[in-house]
């Protein structure tokens, strides 16, 4: 019973703090930060009860270390299903931690309708609660759709106007497009597969253990994998389709980029590992080579147009970009190790870009502007935020000690006997990562001053907030272990899928 | 065929509904009284739906050879019935008290007699309730009539308006030759197939096979039917009507009118096997996608709230289609959850432009920036706005999702991959202008003159209707089973 209260409270919260709005505007805030509390300590509890040996691999039905399940629209054989493993208890303690960061990080920035905004900020935490969660495909795109809505009302309502044509209403909207349309193709994509198990079994259902049996061919298999591949590029994102990214990340308030860089990316990878991958398995090694490409040429991409951004923001998107490439590789990887990296990856990512988003919205209450060009010379003006960025940047380019160094080194480490030459190439992305993150520090922090005036230091909720996230980034960094430990069984499962059909892939090319 | 007790029940709502016509008429005669017209009104109507309870129990039951009631009928009826009924609640916000506001000496309410408004909308409501038992191209053609005629008078409703006027006389000539081309389409079907049943004609032109003048008949009935449906290229009309009329005729024209053309349609699709040969399904899958793209295209570029809704109706009605080229599996379902799903969301947003423009002041509140920071003046009205457009966008957590779900999987299931392309291009268009104007909504207040909903609009019986509606688009969303249930017990029978 304890998994659908992950769900309930954020949205219950939510509308709680609606209500508390008419109380004045620390009330919600209030709400807010103890709905997020209790969720991050309720995550925390699992992670540290639960038994994470348990968790779904191919042959058998899958096994979870925590399930529910209610029936929901007979009519389709839709319940709400909701399971946990290893790795969703990973993303559901981050989403946990960076909720109450984003309630933390909005306290002073937002002013105007706080209860309106909590509402949306605790929703769209829900909602990813819930992708992470649901392991009923309906209920599973119902939550992957239902996150946007809330997030738009955030950019549009409490975004920052970029410069001209590019409103925070057009940025929403682009994100919005972009992932609704996206999510369609996956739609379609599930029904589909919803219809070939019942053409063979005359069962409709959208149970993930039942669709994993169905017997696809070849061509079908690819194409359901497209389509499902299409939308999870998008949230990822995968080169061509990532350009909604910087877009949204510069209109967002804190609070919205934070989660939009730590949490709603990670849904993406999410998605592959534990629907494309299981579900598709040999069109996705057959596709591996492609995804593996993608994701080099994103490593690269989003470097250099990181590195030629003036928009503080922006360049830490794009270096999103740059980062979910390791992930994206080492999830086509079939490697253990390099899944194992992959989370790594995914939650140093999250910490740290979180903590560059968080330390931005500082410095643009106190400089309000987010253009590097008329930054410079920070470094004297202001204690501890230069100092902390450098060391965020520093982790951003994966300096060893840091969760980015472990995460990148075993994605590295383990993609290279599967893909040296794809390794080899990605490893270009850390000497880029280095640029772009000390031009970054380079052009904000030295250089000639704009003003000689101290600006206002950083208040004791500010600094806590950026001094956890580091000290979290060095655990990580050093001790990695109980976070591989939790999601060993679950790579494994992915690895599984994932190598069987690479090796049966291999031996039909060497026949 | 004797005609016994129980047909005279399988009529009973459509004899219910035509006998508060009547009463309302006489009413009317005997003593204008505003309140009390809408009042029968509302009892007629009620009575029709709980008169739908004795009439499930006699079904399917073949009434003359004009008229099936099956439970496919009985379900669009109550459909029908429901939106009339939120229609002529809505009309009687709309219409307003003629009371002289004693401060500005300024006439409130609509100037002219507001009593015969509910008489049209009973009448046209009968015409609909015919309509969707039609199993005969007669009793076809007598339904249609019967719906669309009332409505030319109620468009023109607010006459004093010149564009109310121009509207009911460009819906009544477009209508009057959409009709014609369904009478001839209609001669020529029984000059080939020799009966004017939906299954005689299915069942002669099996066997004979369909010639030429078969192909045209069944064309130009398709012309006659799309003009009703606004499919493109048959919709030209639908933006300047749905602009110019009272905001509650609008809803009912969006709502009670076009669903009950569209279960006529799908009826003669489903029972008339030859209607659903090769070339129509292309020539289906021809006007869907042009729908559902120049519908949701056009309405990128609309500033005006009426004309918005009436191109995206054209764009879902194209959905709808996908469903009826499907015509198996789901299809029927998938039509039946799609239809509730849209009568509910169309009227909770016409809704609330009524309240809005009510009570009336000579022109409608529909332009969008008269929208501009609703959020700040009326935030529950704004939550059902709200509500509606992301209904209508088909966002999970609302109604329009369930609906659209049910079109995607009957496309997947019957595999019309372009049609579900079309789709899923157009929900992408679509989103961006549903997002504009809930965006509207919240952003802040100009300064510019307005017109707003009365204070106490949740109080009164238009708003408590459209509050419902908003609820229940919302608890359908979460919870569909038994709107589910509902529509699977809706099927075709065949006589």
């Amino acid at each position: 019973m304890i998994l659908p209260w992950l769900i309930l409270i954020p949205f219950i919260g939510g509308l709680l703090c609606w209500l508390g709005e008419r109380f004045g505007p620390l009330l919600p805030r209030w709400i807010a930060l103890l709905t997020m509390l209790a969720l991050f300590g309720l995550s925390l509890l699992l992670w540290l009860t639960a038994d994470f040996s348990r968790a779904p691999a191919p042959g058998a039905d899958p096994l979870w270390a925590y399930e529910f399940q209610v029936s929901w629209i007979e009519r389709f054989g839709i319940s709400v299903h909701l399971a946990l493993d290893g790795l969703s208890v990973l993303m559901v303690t981050l989403t946990g931690l960076l909720g109450v960061l984003s309630v933390l990080c909005s306290w002073n920035e937002i002013k105007q309708r706080v209860g309106f905004f909590h509402l949306n900020l605790m929703w769209i935490l829900g909602g990813v609660v819930g992708v992470f969660l649901a392991i009923d495909l309906f209920l599973f795109f119902f939550f992957w759709e239902m996150m946007l809505v809330p997030m738009y009302f955030l950019i549009a309502l409490w975004g920052h106007s970029g410069s001209a044509g590019k409103t925070r209403i057009t940025a929403a909207t682009k994100f919005f497009i972009y992932t609704q349309a996206s999510g369609l193709i996956m739609l379609v994509a599930i029904l589909a597969l919803v219809f070939v198990h019942f053409d063979q079994t005359g069962v409709l259902t959208f149970n993930y253990a039942d669709l994993l049996k169905t017997e696809l061919s070849a061509g079908t298999e690819y194409l359901l994998m497209l389509g499902f591949f299409i939308a999870f590029a998008v949230k990822f994102p995968v080169v061509p389709l990532h350009s909604w990214l910087p877009d949204a990340h510069a209109q967002a308030p804190t609070a919205g980029s934070v989660d939009l860089a730590g949490i709603l990316l990670k849904t993406a990878a999410y998605g592959l590992m534990r629907f494309a991958l299981p579900l598709f398995p040999d069109a996705s090694a057959a596709f591996a080579p492609i995804a593996m490409g993608l994701g080099v040429f994103a490593i690269v991409y989003g470097a250099l147009l990181s590195f030629a951004q003036t928009d503080i923001k922006r360049l830490i998107a794009y270096s999103s970009v740059s980062h979910m490439g390791f992930v994206l590789i080492a999830i086509y990887s079939g490697s253990q190790i390099a899944l194992q990296g992959a989370v790594v990856q995914m939650l140093a990512h999250g910490l740290s870009a979180a903590a560059l988003f968080i330390l931005c919205g500082q410095l643009y209450e106190r400089l309000h502007t987010r253009d590097l060009r008329e930054m410079g010379g920070i470094w004297g003006r202001m204690p501890w935020l230069p100092a902390l960025c450098l060391f965020f940047a520093a982790a951003a380019l994966g300096l060893p000690g840091t969760g980015n160094f472990v995460g990148e080194f075993l994605i590295l480490l383990g993609s290279f006997p599967a893909a040296p030459w794809i390794t080899v190439l990605a490893t270009s992305g850390l000497v880029l990562g280095s640029v772009y993150a000390l031009i970054m520090i380079h052009r904000a922090f030295f250089g000639p001053a704009r003003s000689d005036a101290a600006l206002p230091g950083l208040a004791p909720r500010e600094l806590g907030m950026v001094l956890l996230l580091a000290v979290l980034l060095i655990l990580l960094g050093v001790y990695p272990q109980p976070v591989l430990d939790t999601s060993a069984a679950s790579m494994q499962g992915v690895q599984q899928w994932l190598g069987t059909a690479l090796d049966q892939l291999a031996q039909r090319g060497s026949l | 065929m004797p005609f016994t007790l129980d047909h005279l029940i399988a009529l009973l709502p459509l004899l219910v509904t035509s006998a508060t016509a009547i009463v309302v008429m006489l009413a009317i005669a005997w003593k204008r009284n505003h309140t009390l017209t809408f009042v029968l009104s509302v009892i007629g109507l009620n009575l029709a739906l709980l008169s739908l309870i004795p009439t499930l129990e006699v079904l399917p039951l073949q009434v003359t050879p004009l008229l099936a009631v099956d439970h496919f009928a009985a379900f669009y009826m109550a459909l029908v019935l429901v939106a009339t009924l939120a229609c002529v609640t809505l009309s009687h916000a709309y219409l307003g008290e003629a009371t002289v506001d004693s401060s500005t000496s300024e006439k409130k309410g609509y100037p002219g007699n507001r009593e015969e408004l509910y008489l049209l909308m009973l009448l046209s409501a009968a015409g609909g309730l015919v309509l969707v038992s039609a199993q005969h191209l007669a009793g076809l053609f007598i339904g249609l009539e019967l719906l669309s005629v009332p409505v030319y008078g109620l468009v023109a409703y607010a006459f004093f308006n010149k564009r109310s006027l121009e509207a009911g006389i460009k819906y009544m000539v477009l209508s009057a030759a959409g009709s014609a081309f369904l009478l001839f389409g209609m001669a020529l079907l029984y000059a080939e197939s020799g009966s004017l049943g939906f299954a005689q004609i299915g069942a002669s032109l099996a066997a004979n096979g369909s010639g030429l003048l078969v192909q045209i008949g069944i064309g130009m009935m398709l012309v006659g039917l799309a003009f009703k449906l606004s499919l493109v290229p048959f919709h030209l009309w639908t933006p300047d009507v749905y602009e110019g009329a009272p905001a509650p005729v609008a809803a009912f024209l969006a709502t009670a009118s076009k669903v009950a053309v569209f279960a006529v349609l799908l009826r003669l699709y489903q029972i008339s096997p030859a209607m659903a040969g090769g070339w129509l399904n292309e020539l289906l899958t021809v006007i869907a996608i042009a729908s559902i793209l120049f519908g949701n295209l056009l309405a990128l570029l609309q500033s005006n709230l009426k004309r918005l809704l009436g191109y995206s109706s054209i764009a879902h009605f194209g959905y709808l289609l996908i469903a009826l080229v499907a015509s198996k599996g789901l299809a029927v379902e998938a039509i039946g959850v799609y239809l509730a799903t849209y009568v509910l969301t169309s009227l909770g947003a016409f809704g609330v432009i009524t309240l809005m423009s009510t009570p009336y002041k000579g022109r409608d509140c529909d332009a969008l920036y008269e929208y501009r920071g609703l959020f700040w003046r009326r935030p529950y009205l704004t939550a059902v706005l709200t509500v509606m457009m992301l209904s209508l966008a088909g966002i999970p957590l609302t109604a329009g999702f369930i609906g659209k779900f049910y079109v995607i999987a009957a496309g997947v299931q019957a595999q019309l991959w372009w049609l579900l392309g079309a789709l899923v291009l157009g929900s992408a268009i679509a989103v961006f202008y549903y997002l504009r104007v809930v965006v509207t909504l919240f952003l802040s207040e100009p300064n510019l003159r307005r017109h707003d909903a009365p204070f106490n609009w949740g109080q009164r019986a238009g708003g408590i209707v459209l509050l419902l509606i908003a609820l229940l688009a919302f608890a359908l969303g979460v919870y569909p089973q038994p709107l589910l249930e509902l529509v699977q017990q809706a099927g075709l029978a065949a006589f």
